[in-house]
């Protein structure tokens, strides 16, 4: 790395004089200088960034994608055997759960996050007092990990000593709480745990849109005698479109790469009851000799993200390109 | 953004309205309160006190022996030395990653908005769709990179993935942040003979403080926070403090510490905390620079 850098500001020194000497040459040399170091410098530095991206994302993506084409076991072999990883794949009935899961777990985690998040953010906007303060408190969350969350919450959610016992103690003795050891239930702890976590950061998206409105916009729905109500719903919400397209895929994108969560708070179970796709991967791939049937959940993962992401970046470079 | 008042007279609806407002900011603000007041309550309590109190009856007394068991006498599955050697472990990995990843964050951004040459658009895009992959689909190739470069299960092998994966969000930010800067500017100071790396350092860095605090706060709690890689390419004795954690609170020889693991966990997330608590601005900026117009 140092040698690099080495390298690097030594041409940079280089490209300096040619820079120089070229500029004190007429004008019709300015071709030569084209093809001169000073061209070549961003080109250079970029490289390393360039080839990491090339090999380390862009190549392991292609890598994965011929794994999950051959019977991978324990050791990466290349054996091509088709799709009979994917068919093994759905008809396994802990990725069907795991598929399942995401499903519930994402679109739960994302509807209460968007509500929230819109909500909190209107009401934060109404002249708070000490709205720094409870900004900073709905956003902490955001800044702890995972793991973190999943311990506290497992522990609040635990039914001999956590909120069961609590509420029994308060006086509600038929109070019963025993979602987290619920195969059929399980998956709603994640919701929690993940809605606290993330809730304050699409709070903050949509306050951070909200400030930005045009204000005389909002002068204007109100001298023509919109109220609050109307001046929301019907001039403010819809100018924060984009807000709520980054937010949508934002939470999808945490949701579809939940791994820490699950690990932290459930494990996985009861059973395999909890798992996620990403548990899943994991579990195949490094802990159950599977690297081909890893490599395919893999590669569906990858195919979720893409159905969410193309058609927004899409739509977004577009936006950029009539700005 | 409603800092007018057009016509409006403080009516007694107008106060029930404003206090119900204040109630439901309040209550809320309490939901995400409970779960580290409840933390920091069980780890102060004593196992007994666990067992016969529930999750907000305060500790009779204050022990802090769970604290300093957590610190150093614990056991995270295979070792009994509490979750201090990973925290250091933790920030063997999360100060050179933040560093070198910001740096070239800094650099590439540079080139992508100033000295744009044929394709740098186009890697840019390639670069931004790297923000976004679930990293499940590059695990396993990287894990054996890894071991063909000798670092598997080093300090060094998490360092250069924590860059490698780092490198398209810090780009990201540099890149949006000197897309104000004039173009004009760094044609000027070509005219006068100033190369490359010293446009870069004469004028470019001296104003790029934000977004390097930015960057750095950002690539910090995202490496600090990282259990994914952590799990799958660290050694029994290079783990990250998230991994440790796991391990000890997924550990249980006889009864269950809860206020162990809560102290713990605390300690586990103070660093990234006291970074929120003090830079809590630059946090959110961070947060919100891809997302809201980047």
């Amino acid at each position: 790395m140092t040698s690099l850098f080495v390298i690097l500001s030594s041409e940079a020194s280089i490209m300096n004089t040619n820079a120089t000497n070229s500029e004190s040459s007429p004008i019709q040399s300015g071709r030569r200088a084209r093809l001169s170091l000073a061209d070549w410098m961003p080109k250079i530095v970029m490289a390393p960034t360039m080839i990491v991206t090339l090999v380390c994302i862009y190549g392991y993506m292609i890598w994965t994608a011929i794994l999950s084409f051959t019977n991978s076991r324990m050791l990466p072999s290349y054996d091509f055997v088709g799709f009979d990883q994917y068919e093994r794949l759905f008809n396994n009935d802990r990725w069907i759960v795991s598929l399942t899961n995401l499903g519930v777990f994402g679109g739960l985690f994302i509807l209460i996050c968007l509500f929230l998040g819109v909500v909190l953010a209107i009401f934060l906007d109404q002249k708070i007092r000490a709205e720094g303060a409870i900004r900073t408190i709905y956003l902490y969350p955001m800044a702890i990990s995972f793991i973190v969350t999943g311990t506290a919450w497992k522990w609040l959610l635990n039914p001999t000593n956590g909120l069961e016992k609590m509420m029994v103690n308060l006086g509600f003795e038929d109070f019963k709480f025993d979602w987290l050891i619920n195969p059929d239930m399980v998956v709603y702890c994640l919701v929690i745990a993940a809605v606290w976590q993330a809730s304050g950061f699409v709070m903050a998206l949509f306050l951070a849109g909200l400030r930005g409105v045009d204000s005389d916009l909002i002068k204007a729905a109100h001298l023509d005698g919109a109220n609050t109500f109307t001046t929301y719903r019907r001039i403010i919400l819809p100018s924060l479109k984009p807000v709520f397209f980054s937010a949508l895929v934002i939470l999808s994108h945490i949701a579809i790469k939940s791994f820490d969560l699950v690990a932290a708070l459930t494990n996985g179970g009861p059973g395999y009851s909890s798992d996620l796709p990403a548990n899943f991967m994991y579990a195949h791939t490094f802990t159950r000799s599977q690297v081909g049937l890893g490599s395919a959940s893999a590669m569906i993962m990858l195919g979720c993200v893409l159905a969410i992401l193309i058609p927004y970046l899409y739509s977004e470079l577009r936006g950029e390109r009539h700005e | 953004m409603s800092n007018h008042t057009v016509g409006r007279k403080t009516s007694g609806l107008d106060k029930v309205l404003r206090f119900a407002l204040y109630a439901v900011l309040i209550i809320v603000a309490a939901f995400y309160l409970m779960p580290f007041v409840v933390m920091l309550i069980t780890s102060l309590k004593d196992v007994e006190e666990i067992r016969t109190g529930t999750l907000l009856s305060l500790p009779t007394s204050l022990h802090f022996d769970s604290w300093s068991k957590a610190w150093s006498g614990a056991c995270t599955g295979s070792s009994c030395e509490g979750i201090s050697p990973y925290l250091m472990n933790s920030f063997q990995i999360v100060i050179p990653a933040v560093v070198i990843s910001t740096l070239l964050g800094a650099i590439n951004g540079y080139v992508i908005s100033l000295w744009k040459f044929r394709g740098s658009d186009i890697f840019f895009a390639a670069l931004l769709v790297g923000c976004f992959i679930p990293f499940q689909v590059i695990l396993l190739p990287m894990a054996r990179t890894l071991g063909w470069l000798g670092i598997a299960n080093t300090t060094m092998g998490l360092v250069f993935v924590h860059v490698i994966y780092g490198l398209a969000f810090t780009t990201l930010f540099f890149r949006n942040f000197y897309q104000s800067i004039p173009n004009e500017l760094v044609k000027a100071a070509r005219l006068d003979g100033a190369g490359f790396f010293t446009i870069f350092y004469r004028i470019i860095l001296p104003v790029s403080t934000p977004i390097i605090v930015v960057t750095v706060i950002w690539q910090f709690t995202q490496v600090w926070n990282d259990f994914l890689f952590g799990v799958a390419f660290s050694g029994f004795d290079t783990q990250p403090v998230t991994v440790a954690l796991n391990n000890l609170v997924n550990t249980s020889f006889g009864g269950k510490e809860y206020n162990v693991d809560m102290a713990a966990a605390i300690i586990a997330a103070l660093p990234t905390l006291a970074v929120y608590v003090f830079a809590g601005k630059y946090f959110v900026r961070g947060l919100t620079a891809g997302a809201v117009k980047g």
